[in-house]
């Protein structure tokens, strides 16, 4: 399958400081003894999962040949269902998870798996979790949240220099008076400063790459913008480059230079993010789109598609996503799609757009109706992709 | 849910009639107010909105209004009324055991915030439905039972067959349908439901609102529909009340507070979503964050957010008053008491005729309420 995937390609030139390459991820399934039925468990560094106990080689396919570029400066957005494989990505980027093939390239090299290596590499991409309820030690104040990656990479030798690089974080989060809140606990903070005191922990390390895991999905309305903006500052300002995983698809189009839509573990769209969202070039995205809430529609949504995401431990042949698709062709169900440019910087991982299809591939595929008729959303534009 | 929109049942009868509600956490000095003087109308048919962010009170409102408010939590006013069909009005809040369990969920259902709880693990979700018809449904027989379990299963979009499944059998979106069944069970008149859809991926929240009003459309009930996503009330509920801090804020039509809010908490939350339309501008949301409630700021709970707080507001805690302008608007805030003009961002025109002012061609997002205040209008 290594014709699928779409690279989220950069608008801009010189080497993304960081990029994934072909990244696959698959967790072996363990057959529970008395249903059969699996049981998923992931597997550490090193990843034994050649121990006889994995029943018939069967895996999750949680990603699937995917390629990822996150430049200097900008913001690249993951946008998916939950299952998707959005989480597994950013934890395959933290280098948390090895992956199971493909390689990840800081500054365009490739750092080797050792310790040195390893810390090296952390060093450079931080991650920030979803939920700073449970991200953060209820025991220890911020402080030493942040004097604690400091002391680890080196950063904070002498007690005066450390405290300035609090007092100096704390105030790159907004979170001021400083010294007052350096000596809180996380019990003390509203979710929206915790995560801020998450940020703040990441940024302690002066990293080139922020993974940010769906960082605002836990918090209240009135305070994500705030969240948002204050990523957006730390890519203008400090240049980072920050990965933005997220199920909400305006947020995305709000603060990403790039959208990378995955689906079932793969990347099935990739470009600029007005782009994206404005004129969606996969049956999926149309689908997002469509069911994303959106006071500004006139009457009710029609949803671009039904069904659920498939299983990752047997997908579907072909294209991922022809179980759902209303536009799904004989060749759909035959061979996954590779990436078509559908714009300069858009590509697409569907038929729909190759030009070269014979009549038989082309044919759609008729399944019984499911209570509702197959029809693209009323609010996405037609891009001229009808099947043929 | 186009059934909710049509004029006919906006001018439905009274069906739930909450007055002065008022409910504390704990008792004595240290007592938080969760909900205050809290006013609400449910008619025949329609859906309410109650949007919130976390912690201003709205389910415990809920749960306040079915007297399912748990210790620490206690009712300390106002009135409850629900208007059955019969004609006669009954006072949830002086009901004794024995009536308001006649009442609850054959009249008034609750579809709790986090279907993996509500449902018990170890029993099957067939055993669970055919529960709830024993209890309250005294003269069914077994078969009888089963039968209308698989009947509502089927009716929320789930094969009978999944009578025996457990609840970790079934996906998030799946037990989530099966508690709207069990809430549709007996055919209530009112179902709350508590962020019914807050934990589901956005397809499957979809799919879950679409038939849900295609259920309301059929079955006739109303809703008061408990959510933070105010950008997802304002396509599903016909009116809107906004929560903050324990207090009802803003009362209105949904077309009109998306268009033309008149609190500026209300402003602040509709700038909080990011447009799916129209070039990105910079948003900045609302400032600061929500009060703690053992704390409140005084006068108007708001003010320390709010850009627009005058003097008054920092003293005098303004009352929810009825604006001059039709359709129930109501609105908390000393800026429309009518003294002064208030702000250009506040005091937009409502859009005629609610809905079928919207049926058109979406207007571009330079006509939302506070991207108008960013340019000078002519």
């Amino acid at each position: 399958m290594t014709e699928l995937g779409v690279t989220a390609q950069p608008p801009v030139t010189g080497t993304p400081v960081l990029e994934a390459r072909g990244v696959t991820k698959h967790f072996p399934v363990h057959q529970s003894r008395r249903t059969g039925r699996g049981r998923l468990r992931q597997r550490g560094a090193g990843d034994r999962a050649a121990s006889g106990r994995v029943a018939s080689g069967s895996v999750v396919h949680a990603l699937e040949d995917v390629s990822i570029a996150l430049p200097r400066a900008r913001v690249t957005a993951v946008v998916g269902e939950s299952g998707s494989g959005k989480s597994t990505l950013a934890r395959v980027l933290a280098r948390l998870l090895p992956p199971t093939s493909g390689e990840l390239l800081l500054d365009g090299r490739q750092l080797p798996a050792s310790g040195a290596g390893r810390r090296a590499y952390t060093r450079q991409v931080q991650l920030v979790l979803q939920d700073p309820f449970s991200s953060l030690n209820p025991v220890h104040d911020v402080r030493y949240h942040l004097a604690r990656p400091l002391r680890i990479h080196g950063l904070g030798e002498k007690a005066a220099s450390l405290d300035e690089a609090i007092t100096s974080l704390l105030e790159r989060v907004s979170l001021t008076p400083a010294d007052q809140f350096a000596s809180k606990y996380p019990h003390e903070l509203s979710g929206g400063q915790r995560q801020r005191v998450a940020i703040a922990r990441a940024l302690a390390v002066r990293p080139k790459v922020l993974l940010a895991d769906e960082p605002v999905s836990m918090l209240d309305v009135s305070i994500r913008l705030g969240l948002l903006n204050l990523l957006s500052d730390l890519r203008e300002r400090e240049g980072i480059a920050i990965l933005y995983i997220t199920h909400d698809i305006a947020s995305a189009r709000y603060l990403a230079d790039t959208i990378a839509v995955m689906y079932a573990g793969q990347v099935v769209e990739s470009g600029p993010a007005q782009q994206v969202t404005d004129e969606p070039a996969h049956p999926y995205t149309q689908l997002l789109r469509s069911a994303a809430p959106d006071p500004e529609r006139a009457g009710p949504p029609a949803l671009a598609a039904h069904g659920g995401p498939p299983s990752l431990v047997s997908p579907p042949p072909g294209c991922r996503f022809h179980p759902r698709c209303p536009h799904a062709m004989a060749i759909c169900a035959d061979r996954a799609p590779g990436a078509f440019e559908v714009a300069p910087g858009h590509a697409a991982a569907c038929w729909l757009h190759a030009k070269d299809l014979d009549t038989a591939q082309g044919r759609p595929i008729v399944r019984p109706p499911a209570g509702q008729p197959a029809s693209a959303p009323s609010s996405a534009p037609e891009s001229g992709e009808e099947p043929r | 849910m186009s059934a909710g929109r049509s004029a006919a049942t906006r001018d439905g009868e009274p069906l739930l009639d909450v007055r002065g509600l008022c409910a504390d956490y704990g008792a004595g000095p240290g007592a938080v107010h969760a909900v205050m003087d809290a006013d609400l109308m449910l008619h025949r048919g329609e859906v309410l909105g109650l949007a919130g962010e976390s912690g201003s009170g709205k389910s415990t409102l809920a749960y306040a209004i079915t007297r399912l408010l748990r210790a620490p939590g206690i009712i300390t006013g106002g009135s409850v009324r629900y208007h059955s069909g019969s004609g006669h009005a009954v006072d949830l809040l002086a009901a004794g055991e024995n009536q308001l369990r006649v009442l609850r969920w054959s009249q008034i259902s609750v579809v709790m915030q986090s279907a993996m709880n509500a449902l018990n693990p170890v029993i099957s979700i067939g055993s669970q439905l055919t529960d709830v018809l024993q209890a309250h449904v005294p003269g069914m027989s077994k078969a009888g039972r089963r039968a209308r379990a698989a009947e509502l299963l089927t009716m929320v979009g789930i094969t009978a067959d999944r009578l025996g499944s457990y609840p970790h059998e079934l996906s998030g979106g799946m037990r989530q349908r099966v508690m709207i069944a069990m809430a549709l069970a007996l055919q209530p008149e009112i179902v709350i439901m508590d962020e019914p859809t807050t934990a589901l991926d956005v397809v499957t929240q979809r799919e879950i609102l679409e038939e849900l009003a295609e259920l309301r459309e059929r079955l006739g009930f109303a809703v008061l529909f408990i959510t933070h996503d105010l950008s997802l009330l304002i396509e599903i509920a016909d009116s809107i009340a906004v929560m903050y801090a324990g207090r009802l804020v803003e009362r209105a039509e949904a077309a009109a507070l998306f268009r033309a809010p008149r609190h500026p908490y209300s402003l602040g939350l509709l700038s909080s979503f990011p447009s799916l339309h129209g070039p990105r501008r910079h948003m900045t949301g609302i400032p600061g964050s929500p009060p703690d409630l053992r704390h409140l700021p005084a006068g108007c709970a708001f003010h320390p957010r709010c850009s627009y707080a005058l003097d008054r507001c920092r003293t005098d805690l303004p009352p929810l008053l009825e604006l001059n302008e039709g359709s129930g608007r109501q609105a908390a805030c000393w800026l429309q008491d009518g003294s002064a003009p208030a702000p250009e961002a506040l005091a937009l025109p409502i859009p005629p005729a609610g809905r079928a002012a919207a049926a058109g061609p979406p207007e571009p997002a330079a006509a939302h309420p506070d991207q108008v205040n960013l340019r000078s209008r002519s």
